[in-house]
């Protein structure tokens, strides 16, 4: 009998030590992806400043920006398409207006490709950084971008396209009940 | 365990079942639980089958003809959770519970009461799951996969009862498994070592550790979804800070051993079945273990290649794509093995030997489309179409279902003493296994011409195909009301069956009377 309950006691523990590691995946998956760079998400870089020489080749840089279903806002960037040199640092801007009657909070996140290029690039300042981006209504703002693109960019990328979602960091869920709201027709 | 005394052979009156109902609710003996897993799973066979009824019959034609588009998610969602949540997994828990102790010589399931309870909580789940149909709203509606934040930020209020009911079958399927590991490593008759246990307790223990494995994290990634709906929590919701394709991982995690739990089990019945009706020993039995167990632990390295398309970096689709193809090396161990058997013996086509034989050849055929979905940058092309549809209905329907079918044929004589009659048997078998391919076959073409899953209403180049699919549905679900009344008459009567029933069976079940008394080896067998 003894034996019995010894097995049954290591398997309910491997049931709960599975049950922990699926939460466990969350950080794990951050981490994951933090170091393979997979999801393209650049975060902030700190030492920014050592990648600025004064060699440097030129290559394209596109921004690509979308709004998440159901954000009403205006978001765009400032300027689609420059040429830039690595090394140099680069400041760009993107324009954001809040379209509706009411206060919204907003949040931006990145992604970057090719994803290889992910780890070249050193933004000092990102609005993408920023945990929520709030609007009065009909407010409009300007969000920048400060950042410097390493000489060490491997040789085969050209162009780098970087791209922000703008997402409603206060959506309700289950849209069937906000139907009525601003949300529609967006 | 406590020694009971009395031999099996001299069985009295007061050792059979209670009477009436109550027999049912209280039972914990493992043969009326097993009757009960499998007549719950036939159940939900029919119910689901029902559904997919509903959908080929939308199919049957272009454009918008029986059901609104909302209703058809509702059924395609249903359909997949309830025939692998309801049908196979709880019929091979069925078949577990009836065969694996009088396989291995043991008086009962390890832990009877807990048996017991795994089993009445799944009608519950089913009737919260069922239920939701009927909410505001509707049933779930994202498909079985549930992707969030299709099922959470856009999923109708029924997602709660959804998420409820999944926790159920989990907590089900985990005490099942329990159970099922207990009695294997503890209960075996003396003599018995692990290398000369039957495949099919084999292919259970494997089994039974992946459930455990991975149902605590589709219990954990449900839990999470519910946390996003209901408490603020982002952990799929990228406006939170969280990431959608996270939700795809955890899901895969758990979703691709699942698929390896509902086919290790029909590995074990088949090789029993062609062994039996070779009349050979099985070719192979060290190699067919192994590669079981291989299949297994590689089923925990090879989750992406179910979401190639998301993006991933060029080393972690060579990874998945690799890793995935190097599964085909130990089931195709397996197939050489079944062949192997079969070569030279003196075989006869009874019916689980058709359905076993058709297991082989169409189980294959899936592998060998799971085999180019493996290939990645084909599998662009392929991803969501009904080409997967076909891969995964080949695997399950002709695999895991024929297997399952094969199994009541074969072992029903052992339950009921009666045997089935054969002619209404082989009938059955051709109907289904024409339907099965008729429904099934012709997905294949209109998936790589490039038909999506999962949609109501398709463009007219793929009509001719899914009328006929939708032609062979309907064949193969009436013929399963077929096999329904088939398995009552056996029930009620037939031809007394014999205790070894097949000439030549090998195992302990087959040295117990036919019907099996109530309790089977109150005395541990010698195994030499």
């Amino acid at each position: 009998m003894g034996n019995k309950k010894r097995t049954v006691l290591k398997l309910s523990a491997a049931v709960a030590g599975m049950y922990l590691f699926s939460f466990a995946l969350v950080p794990l998956y951050d981490v994951f992806c933090d170091i393979t760079g997979l999801n393209g998400k650049v975060a902030q870089s700190s030492n920014a400043e050592s990648s600025i020489s004064v060699e440097g080749r030129e290559i394209g840089l596109q921004f690509i920006s979308h709004n998440n279903a159901g954000m009403p806002w205006e978001f765009k960037p400032s300027k689609k398409v420059s040429k830039i040199k690595t090394g140099t640092l680069y400041e760009a801007t993107f324009y954001a207006k809040n379209t509706t009657n009411k206060m919204m909070t907003g949040r931006a996140v990145n992604s970057v490709a090719p994803s290889n290029a992910k780890d070249y690039i050193k933004k000092i300042e990102c609005f993408c950084f920023a945990e929520g981006i709030e609007l009065m209504p009909g407010e409009e703002i300007l969000l920048p971008i400060k950042m410097v693109v390493d000489d060490e960019l491997p040789e085969n990328i050209k162009n780098i396209v970087l791209s922000y979602t703008i997402f409603d960091s206060k959506i309700e869920h289950n849209i069937t009940m906000d139907h009525d709201g601003d949300h529609a027709g967006s | 365990m406590s020694a009971v005394i009395e031999n099996h052979h001299d069985d009295h009156g007061h050792h059979g079942p209670a009477k009436g109902l109550k027999r049912w609710f209280y039972t914990t003996n493992h043969k009326d639980i097993g009757t009960l897993y499998l007549w719950f799973s036939f159940a939900m066979f029919l119910i689901g089958g029902a559904m997919a009824m509903i959908i080929r019959a939308e199919l049957f034609q272009p454009g918008m003809q029986i059901v609104e588009p909302e209703f058809y998610n509702q059924m395609i969602t249903l359909h997949g959770l309830i025939m692998i949540f309801g049908g196979v997994m709880p019929a091979f828990v069925g078949l577990a519970n009836w065969l694996v102790p009088m396989m291995i010589g043991a008086p009962d399931m390890a832990l009877p009461r807990m048996n017991n309870l795994s089993f009445w909580i799944l009608p519950f789940a089913f009737f919260v799951l069922l239920s939701s149909l009927f909410m505001e709203g509707g049933a779930p509606n994202f498909g079985w996969t549930f992707y969030a934040p299709l099922s959470t930020t856009y999923a109708p209020p029924s997602t709660t009862f959804f998420i409820f009911s999944v926790h159920i079958m989990g907590a089900s399927s985990i005490m099942g498994s329990i159970n099922v590991i207990v009695t294997i490593m503890n209960m075996r008759a003396p003599g018995m070592g692990l290398m000369k246990m039957p495949l099919f307790v084999w292919s259970w223990l494997i089994t039974a550790y992946l459930l455990i494995a991975v149902m605590p994290v589709l219990a954990g990634a449900v839990t999470m979804m519910l946390m996003d709906i209901h408490f603020g929590t982002s952990f799929f919701d990228a406006a939170g800070g969280g990431d959608p394709v996270l939700f795809q991982h955890i899901f895969w995690f758990f979703g691709h051993p699942e698929v390896y739990i509902m086919i290790l089990p029909a590995f074990g019945i088949v090789s029993h079945i062609i062994e039996t009706f070779s009349r050979k020993q099985l070719f192979g039995y060290s190699s067919m273990v192994w590669a079981m167990l291989s299949i297994a632990i590689l089923s925990f390295v090879v989750w992406a290649h179910h979401m190639f398309t998301v993006g991933m970096p060029l080393a972690a689709e060579l990874f998945f794509m690799w890793s995935t193809m190097l599964i085909a090396v130990p089931t195709g161990v397996k197939v050489f093995n079944w062949i192997a058997t079969m070569f030279r013996g003196s075989i006869t086509f009874e019916t689980p030997m058709l359905f076993a034989c058709a297991f082989v050849v169409l189980f294959t055929l899936g592998g060998f489309s799971g085999l180019m979905l493996a290939i990645t940058p084909a599998d662009f092309q392929y991803h969501d179409t009904y080409f997967v549809v076909a891969h995964f209905h080949y695997v399950l329907v002709p695999g895991a279902i024929f297997s399952i079918m094969a199994a009541v044929y074969y072992w029903i004589p052992k339950w009921t003493g009666n045997m089935y009659d054969e002619r209404l048997g082989r009938l059955h078998f051709w109907l289904s296994f024409v339907g099965v391919n008729v429904t099934f076959f012709p997905q294949h073409f209109i998936g790589l011409a490039g038909m999506p899953r999962r949609v109501p209403d398709y463009a007219l180049q793929f009509a001719d195909w899914n009328m006929v699919s939708t032609a062979g549905a309907f064949l193969f679900g009436f013929s399963q009301v077929f096999f329904l009344f088939i398995v009552i008459k056996t029930v009620m009567g037939g031809k007394k069956a014999t205790g070894e029933v097949w000439e030549g069976a090998r195992g302990l079940e087959w040295t117990v009377d036919s019907p099996a008394p109530y309790h089977t080896f109150g005395t541990p067998p010698k195994v030499s």
